[in-house]
């Protein structure tokens, strides 16, 4: 193994890195902030690496040549945020309806409309719910560092090819712009099942088809009930969190992305003070990993989740703990200025004890 | 005794769901006949549209991907760039590509991608029960044009190959129908440089084939393909608007 390799870069670098240690072969996405630090890097690295970048004429235009180039099996990406991941929403839902593979990295900015460029989570429901029509679940992880902007965008071309299932990294603004040390070594590549459905020219060879259109009697019915098979797969095999101080924890506080790391602060303020207070935080927000709030609810019964937004995880949070947790709530929605600070959030932590 | 005249090996040997009098079926031989010259069936990856050609898997002995409505040169796009050693074309309506798909043909085209558009213009919307299209012709009455199309309120019809002819990107834009065996005989020969054009990696190549709807038209096959020559031929010019190879 070689030395580690220490690099000092944005977060929104360290997705466009990865991508490229993940072997993302084309790249096509539409310039907006607070992510184009993405499109940027990749227009500069990806073609040297093999690989195709395209700038392209919109988010919608960019999602439908991932469906493309991901029916022909190779790995392919696109990133935006609030404005144009709706714009996309149409491509993921074909996408996962033709259970294609593909990662999009949704770096969240405030809204709705065109709302602002500062930190926001209410993107939330949008990402864990199915954001387009239909019906369907994609692949959410939650990165919180740097180093996880890295190490979550590999995993999610894993899970997404693994599971054939569209796969979202979903981020804020302070976790695309804040700069971090990363370490970026290349990993032993993951056991994956063949792509041999894809797109490649019959070749004189069976015929592959990738499809979302089910017109025969039952067909459809029984595509749901195969994809809500897969999901509670990925609900057993790849639910991912985070516990700090929960073991003796009488009050339990739940975040993701940035924001857990300012409650992470907000929790050493309250045990230097004597208050026996921890953290869940969860990884992956689809799967939402339920087991860690029904185990960790059995026994500490008070919580309070923190998001930027009016609450949307909250509601996860109250269907997966114990019906006699009591589950505050304590939100900033986005925009210039709504990001907490640990001191306030130790105030609102105070008031359970 | 010498066989003079076969089904296209790259057509399946099943019915298909269009209408009697519909030109997609023609429209669908001429293509499998230019792969079938070209011996690229079997390299080749289509990409189906939304509307009546859709089913497009069910009908070519080829690989295909669906694409969302109008988005066919964007999938194509990313078909292409992942697979540059494939032949890759998209099949669609006029709905399709010229109103909800305008933006993805347009930048296809003007990237020069190399890929092979074919665009089945029936001036309505077939598959949703006759509507006013994009290519609906001044005054023609569709179950959204009671009153005819009135060209004040929505403007007059895109002349999508002329349009696209203008871009740089283009290689080879044509206007061809099927409403005669003479016009089949020049379809045919377009369609297949079309498909030439891309084999030798020359870039974005476009036809138009003007087609009967004789459902939506409330006319009788008959009366319906007998439209495409005398309302479609003179506001659709037939020929070939751009051909940078001269082949």
């Amino acid at each position: 193994m070689s030395a580690p390799q220490k690099k000092f870069v944005k977060g929104n670098e360290a997705v466009a890195m990865a991508a490229i240690e993940a072997g993302v072969q084309c790249y096509f996405g539409y310039p907006i902030t607070p992510q184009s630090d993405i499109p940027e890097y990749l227009s500069r690295e990806l073609p040297k690496a093999g690989g195709t970048f395209i700038q392209v004429e919109s988010e919608i235009g960019a999602i439908n040549m991932v469906l493309g180039a991901s029916a022909c099996g190779v790995r392919a990406m696109t990133s935006s945020s609030g404005p144009g991941i709706s714009l996309k929403q149409e491509g993921i839902s074909y996408m996962a309806g033709s259970e294609l593979p593909g990662v999009i990295v949704d770096i969240m900015r405030a809204g709705p409309g065109l709302g602002g460029i500062d930190a926001s989570q209410a993107d939330y429901h949008q990402a864990t719910k199915g954001g387009g029509h239909g019906g369907y679940r994609i692949i959410v992880l939650a990165p919180n560092s740097g180093q996880e902007m890295y190490d979550l965008t590999m995993l999610a071309f894993d899970l997404s090819d693994q599971y054939r299932m569209p796969a979202m990294l979903l981020a804020d603004s302070v976790l695309g712009q804040m700069k971090e040390s990363i370490v970026a070594n290349p990993r032993p590549k993951a056991e994956l099942p063949a792509k041999d459905w894809a797109v490649r020219g019959t070749g004189g060879g069976a015929q592959h088809v990738v499809k979302s259109l089910y017109l025969g009697d039952g067909e459809m019915e029984k595509f749901h009930w195969k994809m809500h098979a897969r999901y509670q797969e990925l609900a057993e095999k790849e639910s991912r969190w985070e516990e700090y101080q929960t073991t003796d924890a009488e009050l339990i506080v739940t975040a993701f992305g940035a924001t857990s790391r300012i409650a992470r602060t907000a929790v050493e303020m309250a045990r230097a003070a004597g208050l026996k207070v921890g953290l869940l935080r969860p990884i992956t927000l689809f799967p939402f990993p339920k087991k860690a709030y029904a185990e960790l609810s059995a026994r500490c019964k008070n919580w309070l989740t923190v998001e930027l937004s009016t609450g949307q995880m909250v509601d996860d949070v109250r269907l997966s703990v114990a019906r006699d947790a009591e589950v505050d709530f304590y939100g900033r929605p986005p925009g210039a200025g709504s990001l907490p600070t640990p001191e306030e959030l130790f105030e609102q932590i105070k008031k359970h004890f | 005794m010498k066989q003079v005249f076969a089904k296209p090996v790259s057509l399946k040997d099943v019915q298909t769901h269009f209408c009697p009098g519909c030109h997609h079926g023609s429209i669908h031989r001429l293509v499998a006949e230019a792969m079938d010259q070209l011996g690229i069936a079997e390299q080749t990856i289509g990409c189906a549209s939304v509307g009546c050609s859709v089913f497009l898997y069910g009908y070519f002995n080829i690989d295909v991907v669906e694409s969302p409505h109008g988005r066919a040169p964007a999938v194509a796009t990313g078909v292409k760039r992942a697979r540059p050693d494939r032949i890759v074309f998209t099949y669609q309506g006029d709905g399709d590509l010229a109103a909800i798909g305008t933006s993805e043909i347009i930048h296809a085209a003007n990237r020069g991608e190399k890929i092979t558009v074919i665009f089945v213009n029936n001036t309505t919307y077939g598959m949703t029960g006759g509507q006013m299209a994009p290519t609906t012709m001044p005054g023609q009455k569709t179950s959204t044009s009671p009153y005819g199309r009135d060209v004040t309120n929505d403007g007059k019809p895109f002349k999508m190959a002329e349009l696209l002819s203008n871009l740089d990107g283009v290689t080879y834009a044509a206007r061809v129908a099927v409403n005669s065996p003479k016009n089949v005989l020049q379809a045919k020969k377009v369609i297949k440089n079309a498909f030439q054009y891309q084999v030798e990696g020359k870039g974005f190549s476009f036809v138009e084939v003007l087609s009967a709807c004789p459902t939506n038209w409330g006319m009788n096959a008959l009366a319906a393909n007998e439209r495409v020559g005398s309302e479609m031929i003179p506001y659709f010019p037939l020929g070939v608007f751009k051909n940078t190879e001269n082949l």
